[in-house]
């Protein structure tokens, strides 16, 4: 075998006397994490707090779910049951979603692929992560304090003028939330233009780094916009001039452009990452360089591009212009065809691989299905007649809900999953993954598939009364809610479990391409002893032996044969 | 309990709406089953240890990537077309249109049918003829749907909306609200009846039986209005007061002090009595002081029907509008054309109170207001 070893992955030879230094255990002080400018460590927090607020939107999610049991909304008052599911929408799209796989995956992978020793600003990678804390901090004191009932939309005159909730508060939190996000973004943009590997082309980065490109351009150029506006809505709130209440002169139409000019965006901040793991893992499970490369790294440039422009697509039904209105449908049927090319690519890629079947795989083949089936609802939303009838019902929620829980979440774990190893250099439990991966996609078509035909029976979102023969697909889609609920539980468990009882990973415990692989898992504090020289492409598994990764365990009794992808290639 | 699961389907734009529901429906499964299949059998036949024959892999293929790229951006066009025209046939309501009046308060609806019948939270159509429903809202946004029609349109504050349907079935079908408007949003609820052509009549005759009905038409109520706050003080018959008249205004060329036109339809007369400052009449200072606060959006929609009667037909004879009345189907078409162009209210309205802003309309729901003078207590509600 022509391949080297990896440098010293880890410690499971026990007579070796002392540990080596990694990210982890290289200072133990609190000061050491709360101050820290190492891009894993700040990623590892920021995996802590979203998990945090996941939960909290969570609970809300489970509330609502309970009370739509019954027609007649026996649980809450009318304000408590708006005020959950603002809760939960502001929550899971702000604290969670966006943040989610860029801020936690994407921190603590871009650096380690692309050979760098940490992101182009390390101090504002940290402060995004203090800003993005003390946002959450203040919605959670908004929500202690009395929370809001306007929805995660804030749509005006109501939130400006009407609702008495802590609306200001909530809008401050978003607004600095915002500006952790466009910190991420700039980042990354410079990171990734500036901190390559010598030989690292842009034809030869990974699709997961195309993808948090696009998603960075997205960000920077999408979250002002949302913050100016949550600001003016803050401003019309407290001081006498009208921007969006028609009785002062202003405009509430002006409002929802200015809010899905970002708030469309916003969807693809959140499916783009995804979409990167997506393609890393399917490459490394098909052990197959992902068909059609160039245009699936460019279809996550038009999506980006496109998605600026079909916002108006969330408008069908104000009276805007019927001109407008058509534009606006047309473009968003041209961003069907991005989307599209990655799923058809995807598939291909499986043709002639060699395929095995772990946990995050069986997640990125999930995510192929539910996407798909929520990219396809999203044309039923932009087809004009179509959206008048299914706008503002609950076939927007779910279909919306496919694509951030079946894309965005389903992505997270596979990513989670795949790069578990690397992060806290521990193996999780296999079989319980492949379980919960299995629990989570049944409990989620059980509770987001009923919602299609609630929504196209007419019952409308936001309801906690409802007419009672939508109530048997209410009671469906909660009892999947309940089984998707013990499908999140399980990997809380097994993957911190793994943390004090998981063997330990390898360098490349999957037997993948890819410089994160190169070093020690966990990395070093500066990810590389040496900078690599990247002389091969993406996703290049000619190069490597086929053996079996280390989670089929026989491998670990001879630790030594699992090895990375030589740094001066093997060609 | 019957839980159905497919909706009712009453009206013409549900038969045009439906077809197209299915084609896409057709599509989404069979791309989905295409997909999940290639999926399945792929992922199984190349699984690891299978002995298959992996040799020569294909990392690209231009014809084929090009081939899965431009189907879906055929069929794509295909459904927008298909979906773009019914659409855009709501912004030309036909000319015998009935027309209605809604305005969403929270959190009810309010109905003017235009011989002065007014209902709140019912709406009662006849079958087979054209129903338009002009809409606004008096404080935030609300959205009139009804699923078995297929229809929605959001009433809005501040501008007038228009849609139109042919209901196609007897019956009574769910009317929900679908912007979120606040507390009470998913109580604010109603019912669609569909009646025959016969009961229907037999219900506006005599519609104070079962709803808060008045026997007196909108012009009549306008006309009243038009009377109490005395309009005809400044826009006398002759036009010699210090405002311009009213007489034949309705759908006229109105010509602006800055040089500007505009055609005075229900928005621009809406603005002019809110907001007098914003389009002042060529020829006439800006007098007139802003009765905002004065008339709830139902006597707004009043005023507006005693302007248009002032086009010469009598008032109180126009149940129905009437092609040959010039004011009506300029009417027609601008309120279609208001509902897309938002009225632009720029720094005139930046002096009110914020104060005042803040009321939610709640109290307004009595039917007898509108007949009495203007009075603060009614508007003066509380801020939920």
């Amino acid at each position: 075998m022509s391949i080297q070893q990896a440098p010293a992955p880890d410690t499971y030879v026990k007579q070796e006397s002392e540990p080596v230094k990694n990210y982890l255990n290289a200072e133990h002080t609190v000061a050491s994490w709360l101050l820290t400018k190492d891009h894993k460590r700040i990623a590892v927090l920021y995996l802590i707090s979203i998990t945090f607020f996941f939960i909290i939107g969570g609970v809300a999610a489970s509330l609502i779910r309970a009370e739509l049991t019954s027609p007649h909304g026996r649980l809450f008052t009318n304000d408590s049951y708006n005020k959950l599911f603002s809760a939960h929408g502001i929550i899971m799209v702000f604290f969670f979603l966006v943040p989610s796989i860029p801020a936690t995956i994407g921190n603590f992978i871009i650096p380690l692929m692309i050979g760098a020793k940490d992101l182009a600003f390390p101090r504002l990678n940290l402060l995004s992560w203090y800003l993005y804390t003390i946002a959450g901090g203040i919605a959670l004191t908004a929500m202690i304090m009395g929370g809001v009932d306007t929805g995660w939309t804030f749509y005006t005159p109501y939130s400006s003028v009407y609702s008495n909730g802590q609306v200001v508060m909530t809008l401050i939190a978003v607004f600095i939330a915002g500006f952790s996000s466009i910190a991420t973004g700039i980042n990354f943009i410079v990171t990734i233009h500036k901190m390559r590997a010598p030989g690292l082309t842009w034809f030869r980065l990974p699709l997961f780094i195309w993808a948090h490109y696009a998603t960075s351009v997205i960000i920077v150029l999408g979250t002002p916009v949302v913050a100016i506006t949550l600001a003016l809505v803050a401003v019309e709130r407290v001081f006498p001039i009208g921007i969006f209440n028609p009785a002062q002169g202003g405009d509430p139409i002006l409002f929802q452009h200015m809010f899905w000019f970002y708030s469309h965006p916003a969807v693809y901040i959140m499916i783009l990452p995804s979409m990167g793991i997506i393609s890393e893992v399917i490459a490394n499970g098909s052990r197959k360089r992902i068909f059609g490369y160039e245009l699936v790294a460019f279809s996550s440039l038009a999506i980006a591009g496109f998605g600026f422009l079909v916002w108006g697509h969330h408008m069908f039904v104000t009276g805007e212009s019927v001109y407008l209105a058509m534009v606006f449908s047309l473009i968003s049927f041209l961003v069907a065809v991005p989307s599209a090319i990655k799923v058809f690519n995807w598939t291909a890629t499986i043709y002639k691989g060699n395929v095995t079947l772990h946990a995050p795989m069986m997640y990125a083949l999930g995510f192929i299905g539910l996407f798909t089936i929520g990219g396809l609802t999203g044309l039923f939303l932009a087809s004009l007649a179509v959206d008048v009838h299914l706008n503002m019902t609950y076939f927007v929620v779910a279909h919306f809900h496919y694509v951030m829980v079946g894309g965005a979440i389903f992505g997270f774990m596979a990513g989670l999953h795949f790069w578990w190893p690397k992060i806290t250099g521990r193996l999780y439990n296999e079989l319980w993954a492949k379980i919960a991966a299995g629990i989570i996609f049944l409990g989620f078509n059980l509770t987001f598939f009923p919602q299609f035909v609630l929504g196209y029976l007419g019952m409308p979102r936001r309801y906690h009364y409802y007419p009672p023969e939508f109530q048997a697909w209410n009671i469906l889609s909660t009892a999947g809610a309940s089984v998707l609920g013990v499908g999140y539980l399980i990997p809380a468990v097994y993957l911190s479990l793994s943390l004090i009882y998981g063997k330990k990973a390898s360098a490349n415990p999957w037997n993948a391409v890819g410089l994160e692989w190169q070093t020690a898992s966990p990395p070093p504090t500066e990810n590389f002893e040496d900078i690599p020289i990247v002389t091969w492409e993406a996703y290049d598994y000619t190069m490597l032996p086929d053996v079996e990764s280390d989670l089929d365990y026989s491998s670990l009794e001879n630790e030594g044969s699992v090895s990375g992808v030589p740094a001066g290639g093997v060609k | 309990m019957n839980y159905p699961f497919l909706p009712d389907r009453a009206s013409d734009f549900a038969d045009k709406m439906d077809p197209v529901f299915y084609i896409l429906l057709g599509l989404t499964v069979l791309f989905t089953v295409l997909v999940l299949s290639f999926i399945f059998v792929l992922a199984l036949r190349y699984r690891r240890g299978q002995n298959v024959n992996r040799k020569n892999p294909r990392h690209h293929n231009a014809l084929l990537e090009m081939t899965w790229s431009v189907i879906p951006l055929i069929l794509g066009l295909g459904v927008f077309v298909m979906a773009a025209i019914p659409y855009a046939s709501v912004y030309h309501p036909p000319k015998n249109a009935i027309e209605i009046f809604v305005v969403g308060k929270r959190w009810m609806w309010h109905i003017q049918h235009a011989n002065g019948a007014r209902e709140n939270n019912t709406l009662h159509i006849p079958v087979g003829k054209p129903i338009q429903l002009t809409m606004i809202s008096q404080d935030v946004n609300h959205g009139f749907y009804v699923p078995a029609f297929r229809v929605k349109r959001d009433a809005l504050p501040g501008r007038y909306n228009t849609m139109w349907f042919t209901p196609t079935k007897i019956g009574k079908f769910h009317l929900f609200c679908t912007e979120y408007c606040g507390t009470n949003h998913s109580e604010m609820i109603g019912s669609v009846y569909v009646q025959s052509p016969m009961d229907y009549a037999a219900w506006l005759a005599n519609a104070g039986q079962e709803v808060e009905a008045r026997h007196q038409s909108l012009e009549t109520l306008g006309e009243v209005l038009y009377t109490q706050l005395a309009c005809g003080t400044c826009h006398d018959k002759d036009g010699l007061g210090r405002g311009p008249t009213l007489t034949s205004l309705y759908g006229s060329k109105v010509m602006k002090k800055d040089g500007t036109s505009t055609i005075a339809d229900d928005t621009y007369i809406r603005n002019s009595i809110f907001n007098p400052s914003d389009d002042i009449a060529a020829g006439y200072q800006q007098v007139m002081p802003s009765y905002k606060d004065q008339l709830t959006e139902e006597q707004i929609l009043q005023v507006i029907a005693y302007i248009k009667s002032l086009n010469g037909s009598p008032p109180g004879a126009r149940h129905l509008p009437n092609p040959g009345m010039s004011g009506t189907t300029g009417q027609k078409k601008s309120t279609g054309h208001g509902s897309i162009s938002a009225p632009t209210q720029p720094a005139a309205a930046k002096t009110a109170e914020p104060s005042q802003q803040k009321k939610s309309g709640v109290d307004t729901m009595a039917p007898t207001d509108t007949l009495t003078a203007p009075k603060e207590a009614t508007t003066a509600g509380k801020r939920i």
